[in-house]
């Protein structure tokens, strides 16, 4: 209304330029991903190849197991998103839901859950894996990470199962419905979309773990995840520019995949879940 | 309206990771003014099992019902997050090193003898103030680059909003351990574009100590202002319109406005992206570990996550890892604390 003309094409050149620098790192691993192995070591770092070639993903996938990391990533990922959601649920429905003694004093310990800083109870959990004969296999991913997934994850359902409006509670009940029967066939279904935008936290966070992956599966290599992979790939000395490239590619693009299905999904579900 | 972005936004915190995007900053919350549960709260036990049912659903008193659903989750996080702290706390006054492991010699009770340890080590002392200068240094440049960019968000048609918002969402998508490992293929002496586009030669930005927390800081600034960009717009954007016209018909010039409007109605949203912004920056591990392949040469990289780390694994004593562990622990949680006091004088609810 009040920004002239001018103005406002100086401040879109500006987001599109902005928009260009930001976007940039993607580009260039993708780019550098695709291109044969001669150009990246070129001297003139051109942005664009004119003969893309798949040489260093095939080099990635042979050289080490890639393929079977990729899918204990994904095991362990997954696991991780659904436990952690169904636990997040049925707690957050509790929080939101009821009133209880202790309430307020959960809700800040869940707050305060989520500052622990992670990599400082590698050490405590080492031994605590041991303990529980976990090490060395992909349990002892998925346990604590289904533990650091949950406080967070129920600080954010809460709005979204507040966000169900108590009328249709009320009238479930007074329809007959049990407790059980309100909570997984009409809550659940219409907090889902929440869950599963909860959810891309849970995933983000195991997917990109290394710490644990590093310190609790010492010996079994063939347990080994996506990141360490990629870790054992990474050294900048041998100039493996390509590989490390397609590797981070072969990390990054489902975690893109998945936050783009999610958005849809967040956006279509809040716009016709929670209507009054 | 302000009551609403406030409590709302912390729905994206946790930096790093992609949210639940722009369109759905303000989305989730409940509508203001529904009562709260706290708020209509009564008298406990028994007797609330008689309330009629014309009681809002609610504030239900499920008796049990609660704790039943809560259940699982205290059980895993009492199990694998407040044990192991439990246990942090203990190994770290405790002698704890290879030899105990391994059952070689007896754990000895230590008291705060790491703890000394500790604030006689000059090198803890040096990697405590790097951290906290570092952190600082990411939290001024994410929340300045983040707000910046919001504003800019508020001033361009739709177009070039959703190729800013796009890409910023992408750089937040990003894993750390990727995002880390382009950053130091964009800035590598020998094959890095970086290098070639400002003319730097084979200057190694990983070899110096300032140098190398520049490019790692470079790096956390990219994949976390995207969160505080989507967050500061959406508040921008929950400012009633009225209230905008009504100062431009007072005539209020731009500053004016912005001050005596715009920020007082943001401010509940800037408290929660800075705090966020403060918790995350100063537990940074994975872009540390990563970029400077473990904290730099000589360590010179190292901030306290990855001290607790180094010490505990590649030095073998645990105990003294687990002290700076604690340390960690309670700083960030003095941090937790005094926002929690912030949030509950502006009088919102938990």
């Amino acid at each position: 209304m009040r920004t002239h003309r001018p103005r406002r094409l100086a401040a879109e050149a500006a987001a599109l330029l902005i928009a260009a620098v930001v976007a940039f790192p993607l580009y260039w691993m993708a780019l550098s991903a695709l291109k044969p192995a001669g150009e990246i070591q070129s001297t003139d770092a051109r942005p664009w190849t004119l003969s893309p070639s798949l040489d260093s993903f095939r080099r990635v996938f042979e050289q080490q197991d890639f393929g079977r990391y990729f899918l204990n990533s994904l095991f362990v990922a997954g696991a991780v998103v659904l436990a952690s959601a169904l636990i997040a649920f049925l707690a957050a429905t509790a929080v939101t839901r009821f009133r209880f003694r202790f309430r307020t004093t959960l809700l800040v310990m869940f707050l305060i859950a989520q500052m622990v800083p992670v990599e400082a109870l590698t050490i405590p959990l080492f031994f605590l894996m041991r303990d529980l004969g976990q090490l060395n296999t992909l349990g002892s991913l998925i346990l604590p990470h289904i533990a650091f997934s949950l406080p967070f994850a129920i600080w954010m359902l809460r709005g979204f199962v507040r966000a169900v409006p108590e009328a249709l509670e009320e009238a479930a009940y007074v329809d007959g419905a049990s407790r059980a029967r309100f909570l997984w066939q009409i809550l659940f279904p219409l907090v889902l979309p929440g869950l599963v935008a909860t959810s891309v936290f849970s995933f983000i966070s195991t997917w990109n773990d290394f710490l644990f992956a590093k310190s609790f599966l010492i010996s079994d290599t063939s347990q080994s995840t996506l990141p360490m992979a990629l870790l054992v790939f990474f050294k900048p000395d041998e100039n493996d520019w390509g590989g490390i490239m397609a590797a981070s590619t072969v990390m990054t693009v489902p975690v893109l995949v998945f936050f783009v299905l999610v958005q849809r999904r967040l956006v279509s579900g809040l716009g016709g879940a929670v209507k009054d | 309206m302000t009551h609403d972005t406030g409590r709302t936004a912390p729905t994206a915190r946790r930096g790093p990771g992609p949210g639940p995007g722009p369109g759905s900053g303000t989305a989730p919350g409940p509508s203001p003014g529904r009562p709260l549960p706290t708020a209509t709260a009564s008298p406990f036990p028994s007797s609330s099992r008689r309330r009629p049912r014309r009681r809002p659903a609610r504030g239900l008193d499920g008796g049990r019902a609660p704790w039943i659903y809560l259940a699982p989750a205290l059980v895993v996080l009492g199990g694998l997050l407040v044990y192991p702290v439990y246990q942090l706390g203990l190994i770290s006054l405790l002698e704890y090193t290879q030899a105990q492991v391994s059952g070689g010699e007896p754990t000895s009770f230590q008291g705060l003898g790491n703890y000394a340890a500790l604030l006689r080590d000059p090198q803890f002392r040096q990697v405590l103030l790097a951290t906290v200068v570092f952190a600082a240094a990411c939290v001024v440049t994410t929340l300045a680059v983040g707000c910046a960019l919001a504003v800019l968000l508020t001033r361009i048609r739709a177009l070039p909003r959703l190729v800013l918002m796009l890409a910023a969402l992408g750089a937040w998508a990003t894993p750390a351990v990727t995002g880390s490992t382009v950053w130091v293929f964009l800035f590598d002496p020998d094959s890095g574009p970086v290098n070639r586009m400002l003319g730097l030669g084979d200057f190694s930005w990983t070899y110096g100590r300032y140098s190398a927390f520049a490019l790692v800081l470079f790096e956390v600034v990219w994949c976390s202002f995207p969160f505080v960009m989507v967050t500061v717009y959406a508040g921008i954007r929950a400012v009633p319109a009225e209230v905008l016209e009504a100062a431009a018909l007072d005539g209020a010039s731009q500053w004016r406005t912005w001050r005596s409007v715009t920020a007082p109605i943001l401010r509940p949203v800037l408290l929660v992206v800075t705090i966020q912004s403060v918790i995350w920056d100063f537990k940074v591990f994975t872009q540390i570990y990563v970029m400077t392949n473990g904290g730099g040469i000589a360590g010179q990289n190292l901030v306290l996550n990855v001290y607790a780390y180094q010490t505990a694994f590649a030095s073998s004593q645990y105990s003294l890892g687990a002290a700076i562990g604690v340390v960690m622990l309670l700083i960030l949680l003095a941090i937790t604390l005094v926002h929690l006091r912030i949030v509950r004088r502006q009088g919102e609810e938990l």
